[in-house]
């Protein structure tokens, strides 16, 4: 609403014909985008309504997925789904903003343009090259690293299990790498914006570098930071290719990284060309449901969380 | 600037020949087992039939199946023999016809092992999980001679649905009651034990990076890729290492119904490798439409020149008396 009377005000009293041309053009394309949603909605509801009737909220808390039975609980999906993104963001977080840190405050300006600019190269690799990496490069090394890693830290049953490779650490492992690129590059823009007074206020009381990035452009940043978190969150959730070559592809629930696991896009791309049974593409259509309102609710608690910041710094 | 002229001309004039011969377009979809052949044979049918262009998309037997019986193409094709209901459902008499013949093949990655023998009863227990290291017992019987490790087998399977899966599974019901009870037959299975891969690549890649692995593929695939395989024991008692004439040889072997619409693994027949199947195109016994009488012809092409294109993309041909048998059926397609 604020857009649109400031436009009356650039255009003034008196709206000339391609004026209200241009206005009623550029809401429509608004609409589009509105209506492609609620219609995305309405027909993945369409398309699983004969799986919702049937299972009713076993679908999403049921853990077996039966295709010769027909019995189809998405549980260990989207366990699956949520691990292996948690694990991205663990790893990527500090690793993009610890960059971003050195990039922003640290690195002479040439350094830090060519290598944001590298960064962002980094984003542009199709995930299916980075799921072929993931295959030849990083599932041999996890898979050397995991009984390492089960001796020193095998006390947590997150590191148990038999050395596979393939499983939620190699999903996770995959995906911090795509989504590291946008943490990076958005934490460096966020912290370029940091007004410079500030900061040589902090330095001229005789904070340390450190002490300056801490005290005073993490905190001004940290709604930018936050929504870079969630950006990257939503690719990591619906990455489909680079996941199923890694993640083991096996719908069970454990409680160890190494274990294979599923996710809710993988067994959607998996399963769906074969998919013979009217049940069984209904519940596939169901787990993209459930994918679409796990998206929306996460970016709708981003935004809460964005709203709730930004009138926090002000 | 003139050759373009000149190729541009000659395209026109290609087109407008095309028009005037009243070109046909055929559109199929299915099976991605059968992909590449019928992608070959539209593309030679088309060098010697210009006025027919065949278009198959290898979008998966589901969609296949999905798509024939909605009439939304003129031809299906399918790894996995229809069941009553979908035949019911569909808007007309639908008739299967066989084209080709595949194998599944078993590989494995054992520390010291260069060969190794297996019977149904064996891969229904590693698939299982009952039979869990490679010494087991069992596993040496069959492999007299073998210096088996002692360790851990590591079992891969296709993770998207396959017609290789339906296959696979389709023989372990055969051979393991308990295989029929507990899991049954599908393109995707609710698998006991084991990791999933993407294709036959992800199952291949799998298996030759983790030692103590066992895996199956198309036997296309592993040829194409010179990947060794074991030899399974057929009902006959012999083991039988899967072939294009070992496949053709269960075909052979095994009864054929009328509908087509036949399993034919754990065939009789001394030289019969036990997991192979069929794969077959789906059309409608009538259909008028002049893409309908082009299919008729095309498959009368497909019985004689197509089946001697077969072998050299590693696909195995039709027994001659499946041969005949189909070309009556095709001869009755109204």
């Amino acid at each position: 609403m604020n857009e649109a009377s400031e436009t009356v005000v650039v255009a003034g009293p008196r709206q000339r014909p391609g004026d209200r041309f241009f206005r009623y053009l550029t809401a429509a394309f608004g609409l589009v985008a509105i209506l492609l949603a609620v219609s995305l909605a309405v027909s993945l509801w369409r398309g699983s309504q004969a799986a919702w009737l049937k299972f009713g909220p076993h679908f999403i808390v049921g853990t077996n997925w039966n295709p010769v039975k027909e019995k189809f609980g998405a549980l260990p999906f989207i366990y699956g789904t949520l691990v292996s993104s948690l694990v991205a963001l663990v790893v990527a977080l500090p690793l993009g903003v610890g960059s971003a840190i050195f990039l922003s405050e640290l690195a002479s300006p040439t350094v830090s343009d060519v290598c944001s600019f590298l960064i962002e190269l980094l984003a542009a690799v199709p995930s299916v090259i980075l799921g072929l990496m993931g295959i030849f490069v990083l599932v041999p090394v996890v898979r050397a690293v995991e009984p390492f890693l089960s001796r020193r830290l095998g006390f947590l049953p997150l590191f148990r299990g038999a050395p596979y490779g393939v499983g939620l650490l190699a999903a996770g492992l995959i995906l911090a790498l795509m989504i590291l690129p946008y943490i990076t590059v958005i934490t460096r823009e966020v912290l370029l914006q940091v007004p410079k007074p500030m900061k040589e206020a902090m330095l001229a009381l005789g904070a340390t570098h450190w002490e300056t990035v801490w005290g005073v452009s993490l905190p001004y940043a940290r709604s930018g930071i936050a929504g870079a978190l969630f950006l990257s969150l939503g690719r990591a959730l619906g990455e489909t290719m680079a996941v199923t070559m890694v993640i083991g592809n096996t719908p069970k629930i454990s409680a160890s990284l190494f274990d294979p696991a599923y996710s809710m896009a993988a067994v959607i791309a998996n399963e769906l060309a074969e998919a013979v049974g009217d049940m069984h593409l209904s519940s596939l259509v169901a787990i993209g449901l459930t994918l679409f309102g796990i998206t929306v609710v996460i970016n709708g608690l981003a935004r809460l969380m964005l709203y709730r910041l930004g009138a926090a710094g002000k | 600037m003139k050759r373009i002229a000149l190729t541009l001309a000659a395209a026109l004039a290609l087109d407008v020949a095309g028009v005037s011969a009243r070109a046909v377009v055929i559109n199929g979809a299915g099976s991605t087992f059968g992909c590449p052949l019928y992608t070959k044979w539209a593309d030679e049918y088309h060098k010697q039939h210009p006025n027919v262009q065949i278009n198959y998309q290898g979008i998966g037997s589901g969609g296949g199946i999905r798509q024939i019986s909605e009439k939304t193409v003129d031809f299906g094709a399918t790894d996995g023999p229809m069941n009553d209901q979908q035949l019911a459902k569909a808007q007309g008499k639908l008739v299967h016809i066989p084209t080709v013949l595949g194998g599944v093949v078993a590989i494995v990655n054992v520390r010291g092992v260069k060969s190794i023998r297996f019977t149904g009863p064996l891969l229904a227990g590693i698939y299982l999980g009952k039979i869990t290291m490679w010494n087991d017992p069992a596993i040496a019987k069959a492999n007299p001679g073998v210096a088996l490790p002692d360790e851990p087998i590591t079992v891969v399977h296709r993770a998207d649905g396959s017609g290789t899966t339906y296959c696979w599974a389709d023989y372990l019901c055969k051979v393991s009651p308990e295989w029929k009870k507990q899991v049954g037959v599908a393109t995707s299975l609710d698998w006991p034990v084991g990791l999933g891969g993407k294709g036959s690549d992800g199952v291949s890649g799998l298996v030759k990076q983790n030692e103590g692995s066992i895996g199956y593929v198309e036997l296309i695939y592993a040829l194409q890729n010179k990947i060794d395989f074991a030899a399974v024991k057929n009902s006959a008692g012999r083991y039988v290492k899967a072939s294009l004439s070992s496949v053709t040889a269960a075909a052979a072997a095994a009864k054929m119904p009328k509908d087509y619409r036949v399993s034919i693994t754990n065939a009789p027949g001394r030289g019969a490798y036990p997991i192979s199947t069929y794969t077959w195109l789906l059309v409608y016994q009538k259909n008028q439409t002049p893409q309908g009488r082009a299919l008729k012809v095309f498959l009368k092409w497909m019985l004689r020149a197509g089946q001697k294109i077969a072998p050299s993309l590693a696909y195995a041909p039709l027994p001659a008396r499946v041969r005949a048998m189909v070309a009556r059926t095709v001869a009755g397609l109204r």
